[in-house]
């Protein structure tokens, strides 16, 4: 009856189906299930996009660190005693312990404690060994260095590395994305901040099912109910749009595989949008953020910063979702049906204590494992990667929501899914 | 070391039976989240208390105000919660999953006008689908032990692990 249902998707290039005049488009439910698919994104993908390791204000000082896992990688992201940022592989040149162990910290230099080689924090080898040990190669040559990452850039305190020595640079892969980049980082004149130190979890799924769960509108409802109700219950729950006259409600191809879903916000924002839950006493000192924005942006994008949410999807696995609270949000394949999740919460720099705790609990109350919201999230994933043992019987999935529309696309129809999908289509086929 | 070693040094010397008392309320509790009987849970919480989980690798003082929490509950969000958990939307929890909660090295630490401050470890198994996940850590408790019956002022419950491998907290742990 439907030809689509005989998997026929021998070839990587045709777990992808896109039927315009039929407003059919179909991945193979193998993208989700297969190592071998999970070998190609880890050469096609993640050993050549710009891939997000941080943010500046996680370093902060000088001779700061962090450690991180990046596209498989074992990292180090740190400051030099100049300031300079630096992203090295973590590994002694010697005979490959991990350098550092711990999570973050401070320090002038770096020591491997299996046989105390040490490093600037520059990277440069820093020991001096007794004469007749090593050759000036060590000293001098570089050879003893820590490897630096092949390529580390930032756009607006978002930094990414690449081990793709010749991919294109971080500003023309961001494309269309700088501009919803620039939406979170003008959201204060001091600059943003990452608010402690961020969540760290796993969850039983392709990674590719959150990328596309975090810009699906049209699973709000239907999953997150208990949080709506939860949100009417204390009375966060604000629907009307006050003098706003911002109510877009739709969708951006970004370009290379990025994009975004824009709506008018049902909850409260402490960039700035009341809700009657913060009481009278918050009301005047939202109001004055959300002037001072207008002032500096003029009425439309002031009040679009202020009032609208956004989940963006920069390819393949950044999230920014600038919402009830901002979250950034990374993960990682650890196998075909298995992710660790990384996610931070981004908050104005100096900002009001009274808004940062509002912040914080918005976060919780939505995102997170323990919160009214993501947990269902991932309950939905982890349903979906189950489901596919029926791979063989039921071979695709259906991400055709929307096609036939005449105008633009809507926010819950699945036109940003199918731009993550094309991308990911190209790029397993050896595209950049 | 002294055979009191250990022991809080507000703790009425007196009042050796304290300790089987708390514990008892604590296996009550215990139970009432083994069986989800999470309302009548909820009941032992005095007005105004909370339940926290601070995030994996922070100090125990951690401060939800400034340090992004995994569950940060004042005593509306803490009933909002269990109310969701009472609903068939709660997707991550429905079909229930099983739990069991496990209590020992229960000390208490300090008692001033009839409220324990009372810390114990904790494992807590949660299964569902074939899989087990484990929570496992420290409670500190404020008890009041004056009130009738006891009520808890507060629950802080510190994960042991370095971070939150089983991915969801949708269970009381």
């Amino acid at each position: 009856m439907d030809t689509y249902v005989t998997p026929t998707a021998r070839t990587i290039s045709g777990l992808v189906i896109e039927d315009r005049e039929r407003h059919l488009f179909r991945v193979a439910r193998r993208a989700f299930t297969d190592a071998e698919v999970l070998d190609g994104e880890r050469d096609n993908i993640f050993d050549r996009c710009w891939l997000y390791l941080g943010h500046s204000s996680e370093i902060a000082n000088n001779c700061d660190f962090i450690t991180r896992s990046v596209g498989g990688r074992e990292l180090i992201f740190n400051r030099d005693r100049g300031g300079a940022v630096h992203a090295f592989l973590n590994t002694c040149p010697h005979r490959g312990a991990m350098v550092v162990r711990e999570k973050k910290g401070n320090a002038l230099s770096f020591r491997c404690f299996y046989h105390g080689w040490s490093f600037n924090v520059n990277g440069r080898f820093a020991s001096r060994f007794d004469e007749g040990n090593y050759g000036k190669e060590h000293y001098g040559g570089g050879c003893a260095d820590l490897m630096q990452v092949p390529r580390l850039e930032q756009y607006r305190d978002f930094w990414f590395v690449n081990f793709d020595r010749n991919a294109v640079s971080l500003a023309d892969y961001l494309a269309g994305a700088k501009e919803y980049i620039d939406l979170v980082a003008d959201q204060a004149e001091a600059g943003m901040e990452v608010v402690g130190s961020g969540q760290q979890y796993v969850i039983n799924a392709n990674w590719k099912l959150l990328a596309e769960n975090s810009i699906d509108a049209f699973h709000g409802f239907p999953v997150h109910s208990t949080y709506f109700d939860y949100l009417k219950n204390i009375g966060s729950l604000r629907m009307e749009q006050g003098n706003s006259d911002f109510t877009a409600r739709g969708m951006s191809d970004l370009g290379n595989g990025h994009a975004v879903i824009e709506y008018a916000s049902p909850w409260g924002r402490p960039i700035a949008r009341w809700v009657p839950s913060w009481g009278e006493e918050k009301r005047e000192h939202v109001e004055r953020l959300r002037q001072g924005l207008i002032q500096r942006f003029g009425q439309e994008r002031g009040i679009r910063i202020a009032e609208t949410s956004r989940n963006m999807l920069i390819f393949p696995n950044l999230v920014i979702n600038d919402i009830m609270s901002i979250t950034i949000r990374t993960f990682m394949p650890d196998a075909p049906n298995r992710m660790t999740v990384s996610a931070w919460a981004l908050g104005a720099r100096g900002e009001d204590a009274d808004l940062r705790k509002l912040r914080l609990f918005n976060f919780l109350e939505f995102l997170g494992p323990g919160g009214f919201a993501t947990p269902d999230d991932q309950e939905a994933l982890e349903n979906c990667q189950r489901g596919y043992k029926n791979v063989r019987e039921v071979g695709w999935n259906d991400i055709s929501k929307g096609m036939p529309r005449s105008g633009p696309p809507m926010n819950d129809d699945e036109e940003q899914m199918r731009c993550f999908w094309r991308q990911w289509r190209d790029r397993m086929a050896g595209g950049r | 070391m002294s055979p009191d070693a250990g022991v809080a040094p507000g703790l009425p010397a007196d009042d050796r039976g304290l300790r089987a008392r708390v514990e008892d309320f604590l296996y009550l509790e215990a139970d009432l989240l083994d069986e989800w009987r999470i309302e009548e849970w909820f009941a032992l919480f005095a007005e105004g208390a909370t339940y926290e989980v601070p995030p994996t690798g922070e100090d125990d003082e951690a401060d939800p105000a400034t340090s992004l929490f995994y569950i940060a509950d004042d005593y509306v969000r803490l009933r909002e919660r269990v109310v969701r958990l009472t609903k068939k939307e709660a997707h991550s929890e429905f079909p229930r999953s099983r739990q069991r909660h496990m209590i020992s090295n229960v000390r208490i630490t300090d008692m001033s006008n009839g409220v324990a401050d009372v810390t114990c470890n904790f494992v807590t198994y949660r299964a569902k689908r074939g899989v087990v996940d484990t929570y496992y850590g420290k409670h500190v408790y404020r008890i009041d032990c004056a009130a009738q019956p006891w009520r808890i002022k507060s629950k802080r419950s510190i994960l042991g692990m370095d971070m939150l491998y089983p991915g969801k907290l949708t269970i009381i742990i």
